[in-house]
């Protein structure tokens, strides 16, 4: 770090605690940028002269008599073309060994978009996957996280949505992720060869874990110069933001701040909206749409976390493991996005709402049959034939590892329809029946 | 307020986060707004605690970069909204700025927007002469806003008795344009436009008298109307896990509801959903009036990115402005989705407060700060004996869908309607998913809403709906000993119980929010229904075996469905209710 001639040096801390020093300055500006000991840290608090800085890599070390030096600046982003295809840490520094951008330099953590000047989301996202597709169709603008355990396969869902959805930019902001996750997403990244239309800003466990408040405002601030001032579709995957809200609690235990359930701050809501509103579709025509990643501790959905973020985002996705077929699929049951209905039907052919619902009643019908066996119930031949449509629904549709456009998966959805059921079995709209029925089969 | 015309200023001294510390010169009075000057912008703030010369302000606006040292100019008035024709159909934000005045995609830090049109000239209809003695809230003349009778009153501010001393002819003129002069008792005349100021936080109680509410509301939603009524002046709320359709809900609400004016307050909710307001809105026909919804609509919108302190004070923004056209006789329906939201902007000021925190972290006064908002609704006659009304409909989001918070705790207290939004109701497509035995609408109860009902809609009309409610109950108790017995080890007659609760469920209870005819029932119709319903349910039936319960029910099900897919008393209704007269006479005991 560079001082510059004008700025003053302090060098008398008179307070430290595990993530913050405090000391006396003057003409600092709140959540300004500041260098202790050359480590970066930020203005949390002023009262008088009395500065409380937080230190993001933790405060081991620093004497009290450490150079402070103010930056007179609140984080910043510089922002340019040239981040496509670059990796960057989470002060938006290049940490692939490239040269620092050339550009012009952001403010992270900008205001909102105001609500008049917003327009309804209304493009279709394919994805190839079907338990996405056909059933909780994503939507150009829209806010989505997966809830997940730990142990499921988000990371891989979450490339491969980023890869075959047609955005003109991907921005990964990786926050706690661990060095194989990072070097995972590198990877297929690179092989996909889509690497310059991809920017990353990763915070690893190898970081301080307070350094990841800061990147999802990196994330999103590039986000927002490509999407407003470019006019393109940016995809922005934001992972893992449970790990971003247990930073969120360390600092405010560490502020000293009363907790509020499950130890996370009470503000808790306004901080994960702020990152989360930031998926707008614009009039001019771009786009942000942020698919993020929650995950549960066994699947509980009523900790802080998920249950905020369930009342921000429109929709959640749920994975699941289907032991029928050995593969992991889209929970057809919980999941839910809230924004299908904008492009269902609409964006895509005109039975799609009704087979979607048709096929997932079926499958419910399955769920209740499998019920029924294990109880040691006779099943009847309605409920032999659901839990085999069930099976091979989930092969074909469900599973993640499905990738073809929706006309095939609603061809896909009638054949099945027509394998096991009969026409007033599926119940579904007597004209589109008509149409679409495949009338070879039985 | 206090007494001294010279302004107070201060310096920043302390800032955490959007609470700031001010070392004032002169008095402040608690809720005072003030400004901080930041570079070229001043940002927007109010008063929450004083300390001596310390005060501590809560900034309605992100505080980056504020330096100690800056300027703080104090304005003598607390939080005030301009009331004035030209309000419906606008779009506001959480302090009455007027967003489509904002010319910018994002929101420009310390950017306020006057919130009427100031050059737009009104057709003025005087009311009053002079001579007349008026008071704050007497109607001194008219103007026509959208479909809406705007009334232009003596400003509420004003306590004193006035006597008209002149009054403008009937024509057009702007809002700030004089349009009377009035005359306190001592001789002081008074110049009074079409618009005045009035603090937020202070009810509005220009009024003779608040009665217990007793008309009934009409929503055109069976769940509420034919169950679980409100009145004109009720209040009520929505409490319910994510996903559940509280939104869709409050929509249908502000589409279908018997009121003159509908006023939505999107408090720390998403963007887009306010967004479908908006792009819905404008094509939306009131089925009432054929006119577009949105000429009998504002929106007051702080969506859960916008700064927390505007979002606490947007519901009582919407409140305020309810309050006025009450005062001018209307009818006014307040939405506010939702209301946790609001709560959870109080505990963060209160927790930056440092205050001793109350359960969940909520501050302590939490509950009395619900029953108050809540409190300024009602029904009410005006001095002049004409009626107004607000009533008032409030989403709660309890975390974790658990209801046992204090949030949900305090507003049950007070509010009068309960609609229960139930997770496996929603999760089972039973839409809207008000849960129809926890729900309940205290006005059933009072006298006066019963003869109001007995009046205006039937005789018996409060008795079939405890029927009803009845019916469901039993069912639901039939539905746990046929799950525990199995399916042939109870009698026929519990079968015949929980279809009896199924019919009520899918016929009254569910209803289609996105179907054009089904979205929508008027009394009369919910009336036939209810009638139709209860009926089947008087009669009985011959069944062989249990078996044979679930198809009849069914098909009987599935024709009064398609009743309520038809146009009311149309051909096609008529055609339905024949085929169910078919299906019924089949198994009908003789």
């Amino acid at each position: 770090m560079e001082t510059q001639a004008f700025q003053k040096i302090y060098t008398k801390i008179t307070a430290v605690t595990k993530a913050t020093c405090t000391l006396q300055a003057s003409g600092v500006g709140n959540e300004e940028m500041a260098f202790v000991d050359g480590r970066k840290a930020q203005v949390v608090k002023i009262q008088g002269t009395e500065v409380t800085l937080q230190v993001f890599t933790g405060t081991e070390g620093i004497p009290t008599n450490a150079e402070v030096v103010f930056t007179g600046k609140p984080p910043t982003l510089k922002v340019g073309e040239e981040l496509a295809g670059r990796f960057f840490d989470a002060y938006g520094s290049p940490m692939d060994g490239g040269p620092e951008i050339e550009g012009d330099e952001r403010e992270i953590g900008g205001p909102s978009v105001n609500p008049v000047r917003r327009m309804q989301p209304s493009d279709f996202i394919a994805t190839g996957i079907a338990g996405i597709d056909l059933n909780n169709s994503l939507v150009t603008g829209q806010k989505i996280p997966f809830f997940a355990d730990p142990d499921q396969p988000y990371n891989q869902v979450m490339a491969t949505v980023a890869l075959r959805a047609e955005a003109d930019k991907i921005i990964l902001g990786g926050m706690g992720l661990t060095n194989d996750d990072y070097l995972y997403f590198k990877n297929v990244f690179d092989n996909a060869g889509a690497l310059d239309r991809i920017i990353s800003f990763v915070n690893t466990t190898e970081n301080p874990p307070v350094e990841r408040l800061l990147v999802p405002d990196m994330a999103l601030t590039a986000a927002e110069y490509f999407a407003y001032e470019k006019k393109e579709k940016v995809l922005v995957l934001l992972t893992d933001m449970t790990l971003y809200s247990d930073a969120l609690s360390i600092v405010s235990n560490r502020m000293d701040q009363i907790p509020s359930k499950d130890s996370m701050p009470g503000s808790l809501y306004s901080d994960l909206a702020k990152i989360y509103e930031k998926a707008a579709q614009f009039p001019e025509g771009g786009s942000i749409t942020i698919i993020a990643v929650t995950t549960l501790s066994g699947g509980d959905i009523t900790h802080a976390v998920p249950d905020n973020t369930g009342y921000i985002t429109e929709g959640q996705l749920f994975l699941r493991k289907d032991s029928d077929i050995g593969k992991v699929i889209v929970d057809p049951f919980r999941s839910l996005s809230r924004l299908k209905q904008l492009v269902v039907g609409k964006q895509t052919r005109e039975d799609h709402p009704q087979v979607m619902n048709a096929a997932i009643r079926l499958y419910a019908d399955a769920a209740n049959a499998k019920t029924k066996l294990e109880n040691g119930f006779d099943l009847s031949d309605y409920d032999e034939r659901a839990m085999k449509f069930a099976k091979s629904y989930s092969e074909a549709l469900l599973a993640i590892d499905v990738n073809i456009n929706t006309t095939q998966m609603l061809e896909t959805a009638w054949t099945l329809f027509a394998k096991y059921f009969t026409k007033t079995e599926v119940a579904i709209r007597q004209a589109l029946v008509d149409t679409y029925w495949p009338e070879n089969e039985n | 307020m206090k007494a001294n015309d010279k302004k107070t200023n201060g310096v920043v001294t302390g800032i955490t986060s959007n609470l700031v510390v001010v070392k004032v010169d002169g008095p402040v009075s608690q809720n005072e707004i003030c400004f901080i000057n930041l570079d070229k912008s001043n940002l927007m703030a109010e008063v929450i605690k004083i300390t001596g010369d310390k005060v501590f302000v809560q900034v309605f606006e992100s505080t980056r970069g504020l330096k100690p040292g800056a300027k703080v100019e104090f304005q003598g008035h607390m939080l005030e909204v301009t009331l004035g024709p030209g309000i419906v159909s606008r779009n506001y934000d959480g302090l009455q700025n007027d967003l489509d005045k904002m010319e910018a995609t994002f929101l420009v830090r310390g950017e306020y927007t006057f919130p009427l049109d100031k050059d737009k000239e009104w057709e003025f209809e005087p009311l009053a002469k002079g001579g007349d003695k008026v008071v704050a809230g007497t109607w001194l003349g008219s103007v026509m806003e959208n479909q809406i009778n705007h009334k232009i009153m003596v400003p509420f501010k004003m306590t004193e008795q006035y006597t008209v001393k002149s009054i403008v002819a009937k024509g057009k003129y702007k809002i700030e344009d004089q349009i009377a002069e009035v005359e306190d008792e001592k001789g002081k005349t008074y110049s009074i436009s079409m618009i005045q100021k009035w603090p937020v936080k202070q009810a509005i109680m220009a009024y003779k008298e608040k009665p217990r509410p007793f008309r009934v509301m009409e929503t055109g939603i069976r769940a509420i109307d034919s169950l679980n009524p409100i009145t004109e002046g009720g209040t009520g709320f929505i409490p319910g896990p994510f996903g559940c359709g509280k939104t869709v809900l409050q929509h249908a609400l502000a589409k279908q509801a018997e009121a003159d004016l509908i006023i939505i307050t999107a408090c720390g909710e998403r963007a887009n959903e306010v967004v479908e307001i908006f792009t819905e809105f404008p094509e939306l026909i009131d089925p009432r009036t054929g006119r577009k919804l949105y000429e009998r609509t504002t929106i007051v919108c702080n969506t859960s990115n916008m700064p927390v302190a505007a979002r606490e004070a947007s519901v009582y923004t919407g409140m305020t402005l309810a309050e006025y056209y009450r005062a001018q006789g209307l009818k006014v329906l307040l939405l506010a989705d939702s209301t946790s939201r609001w709560a959870q902007a109080l505990r963060e000021m209160s927790n930056r407060l440092e205050e001793l925190p109350g359960q969940d972290a909520f501050p302590m006064d939490l509950s009395a700060t619900i029953a108050n908002f809540y409190a300024r609704a009602g029904f009410v006659y005006l001095n002049n004996g004409k009626v107004g009304s607000i009533t008032f409909i409030g989403t709660v989001s309890p975390a974790g869908g658990n209801l046992k918070e204090p949030v949900t705790e305090s507003t049950a207290k007070v509010a009068r309607c309960f609609y229960a939004l139930n997770q496996d109701r929603a999760d089972s497509k039973r839409y809207p998913a008000i849960d129809p035995i926890d729900s309940y609408s205290k006005y059933l109860e009072y006298p006066e809403a019963q003869k109001y009902l007995a009046e205006n809609v039937g005789e018996d009309w409060v008795d079939k709906i405890l029927e009803a409610k009845n019916l469901l109950l039993r069912g639901k108790e039939a539905k746990e000993q046929i799950n525990i017995l199995g399916d042939d080890g109870v009698p026929i007659d519990y079968h015949i119980r929980f279809w009896h609760s199924e019919l009520v469920d899918f016929v009254i209870l569910q209803q289609d929010a996105f179907d054009d005819i089904d979205s929508s029932s008027s009394m009369e119709r919910q009336k036939t229904m209810m009638d139709k319903v209860l009926n089947v349910c008087h009669q009985e039936f011959e069944f062989e075996s249990f078996e044979e319960v679930n198809p009849f029910f069914k098909k009987v099900i599935n024709s009064f469905k398609q009743m309520n897919y038809s146009e009311f008393n149309s051909e096609k209704f008529n055609n339905f209710e024949k085929e169910l007269e078919t299906i019924l006479a089949e198994r009908r005991m003789a």
